[in-house]
């Protein structure tokens, strides 16, 4: 089957390999309609990430139909099932997955050694990352195994085009879980650094959630133009203060919620702390650039809320933790619970109350991937979101 | 949505045939800096110049930093321009060698020929690379019709207040706002 490799930093390749085939009873293979990149996508891309490997097939949202299924999942699943798969991988059983935290699961991660290493404590399996969370084959191909398929699914219903449903694999409940995790009153103000596709959802659901004014902070045009266009005031911070303009639209409080949708490759262009995380990036004494950590830390409103879903991988440095505790600031954080969520945002999307499908700019065949990986990193060509169909005819877009 | 976007790489690739050429230039970096800093004498007999052995060595370590930072790097432009500075550096030193008593003029026209050559191939590596991450102006600014919300803005306002947060994601009672 073709599938997008990573081969090193920004060398991804759209490469014949091995079809997958049940390894478990627990197993199921999919083959795949629709699969997107992520921004966490671009982590790996860039070699932010550690823990990848020469040969590591790519992708974490994607959707498909069961063409083969373990013993052991025949009672959830049936060859023919239309399912969307969440980026991480669940059992279902364990003491974490039973209350709902289905992204630290206890048994997922195939190399826990290497995740209780890196982390304390390792976490869920997901597809296509690092090594750290299992380094399972991704779904940036034409089939999938899907481990643990029994419970690593979300069924969704016929006849709704694969765009409004492929979201549910990260990037809406991810947006969704960043608003919830803020418990947003009709009172609060939320702000959200970045307006990629996770802020982008981000924003839909503080508006669904009923925040009264949602603010969105980004550089690049387009994107603050579908910000506006989704009900948030915009801050261009190449061209504003980010801290006076939300002090501005607070009375001078600063917001009660701040999200973090931007994580650990911030591009503050002109800002000092800019200039010396990437110093310190370019010499390795430091893995992340926390610019957005440190702005909202200080910008909250005292007794506010910081919510993170923008990926970190490893160590930060000057956290203004005085203002966070003085403040008495709450973090809320993690990878997505994805499950958690989709039951209600399914229903959601059925009822018309969101059309997730409205964040993708560029719709292109599998084989193209490798260079839109390039397109969607450089924000080139008005990229916010690529959808890849395996299948699809390539000519047309040669 | 976008149904033709330029080709910006090799077919089925990430990377353009200007990364593949930054990759190259980053490894002959590092194999010209180690030749100068390990042998500067015979680099500068080489290129028909005297006693700036300590110049050459620093030209070394120039050339080895910025090779590896060529190659680790996940975004050459910036180094691959950096070269070009310095091949600029490079041309000023060797024409030192450019006078009438220098017996190895020969050597030191050979080796400002081959500066300019290699100037020239790090310039349009450079240019190619700048012209593939391209500006701002590229950008399709306006997705203003892109609500995601079908029944509309207003209409969705608060649509999901009916959602329960999770006890464990609500914040404590004493952090609520008070209602007058």
């Amino acid at each position: 089957m073709k599938a997008l490799v990573w081969h090193g930093t920004t060398d991804i390749r759209c490469e014949s390999v091995p079809d997958p085939r049940i390894e478990h009873e627990r197993d199921a293979i999919i083959k795949v309609t629709s699969c997107a990149i992520c921004g966490s996508d671009l982590h790996l891309y860039d070699h932010f990430m550690p823990g990848m490997k020469s040969g590591d097939i790519m992708g974490h949202e994607t959707m498909g139909e069961v063409v083969e299924v373990g013993s052991a999942a025949k009672s959830a699943l049936k060859v023919g099932d239309r399912v969307v798969i969440p980026f991480t991988i669940i059992c279902g059983e364990c003491e974490q997955c039973k209350r709902g935290n289905f992204s630290v699961c206890e048994r997922s991660n195939r190399n826990k050694e290497l995740g209780d290493t890196a982390f304390g404590h390792s976490t869920a399996g997901l597809f296509g990352y690092t090594h750290l969370t299992g380094g399972y084959p991704g779904g940036q191909a034409e089939y999938l195994r899907v481990p643990m398929a029994d419970a690593t699914h979300i069924k969704v219903p016929d006849g709704i085009p694969d765009e409004k449903l492929l979201f549910l694999s990260d990037i809406f409940p991810t947006g969704w879980q960043a608003a919830v995790q803020c418990d947003i009153e009709p009172t609060d103000t939320v702000a959200i650094w970045g307006c990629g596709p996770v802020g982008q959802m981000a924003i839909r659901s503080a508006v669904l959630l009923g925040a009264k004014q949602v603010v969105a902070i980004d550089r690049l045009p387009e994107r603050l133009s579908m910000a506006r266009a989704g009900g948030a005031i915009t801050i261009n911070f190449e061209e504003e203060s980010v801290i006076e303009r939300l002090n501005d639209l607070t009375g001078g409080k600063g917001p009660e919620k701040c999200i973090d949708a931007v994580g650990l490759e911030a591009h503050a262009t002109g800002s000092i702390d800019s200039v010396y995380d990437r110093a310190k990036q370019a010499m390795m004494l430091e893995t992340d650039r926390p610019h957005v950590l440190r702005e909202m830390m200080y910008v909250c409103r005292p007794a506010g809320v910081l919510s993170i879903p923008g990926v970190y991988g490893g160590l930060l440095d000057k956290l203004p933790l005085g203002a966070v505790m003085n403040k008495g600031l709450t973090i809320r954080t993690g990878q997505t619970h994805v499950n958690r969520w989709t039951d209600d945002l399914l229903n959601r999307i059925l009822d018309n109350q969101i059309d997730p499908s409205f964040v993708i700019t560029h719709t292109e065949p599998l084989e193209r991937g490798p260079e839109m990986y390039k397109t969607f990193r450089d924000k080139q060509d008005g990229c916010i979101k690529v959808v890849l169909k395996p299948g699809m005819n390539g000519a047309l877009h040669a | 949505m976008h149904s033709v976007v330029p080709r910006s790489a090799l077919r089925g690739r990430s990377q353009s045939s200007h990364d593949k050429l930054a990759t190259s230039l980053g490894l002959f970096s590092i194999a010209l800096g180690v030749a100068e800093l390990l042998a500067p004498r015979a680099v500068c007999r080489a290129a028909g110049i005297e006693g700036l052995e300590k110049v050459i060595q620093a030209y070394g370590a120039r050339e080895i930093a910025t090779g590896v930072a060529i190659l680790t790097s996940h975004d050459p432009e910036p180094w691959i321009w950096a070269r070009v500075a310095g091949d600029v550096a490079d041309i000023a030193t060797v024409a030192t060698g450019l006078r009438q008593d220098n017996a190895r003029k020969d050597n030191n026209v050979v080796a400002l020929a081959t500066l300019v050559a290699v100037t020239a191939v790090d310039v349009v590596c450079a240019s190619g690379l700048t012209a593939e991450k391209g500006g701002r102006r590229t950008a399709i600014a306006d997705y203003n019709d892109r609500s995601g919300f079908p029944k509309g803005l207003q209409a969705s306002r608060g649509a999901a207040r009916d959602f329960k947060v999770p006890k464990d994601m609500r914040i404590p009672d004493l952090l609520r706002p008070r209602v007058a």
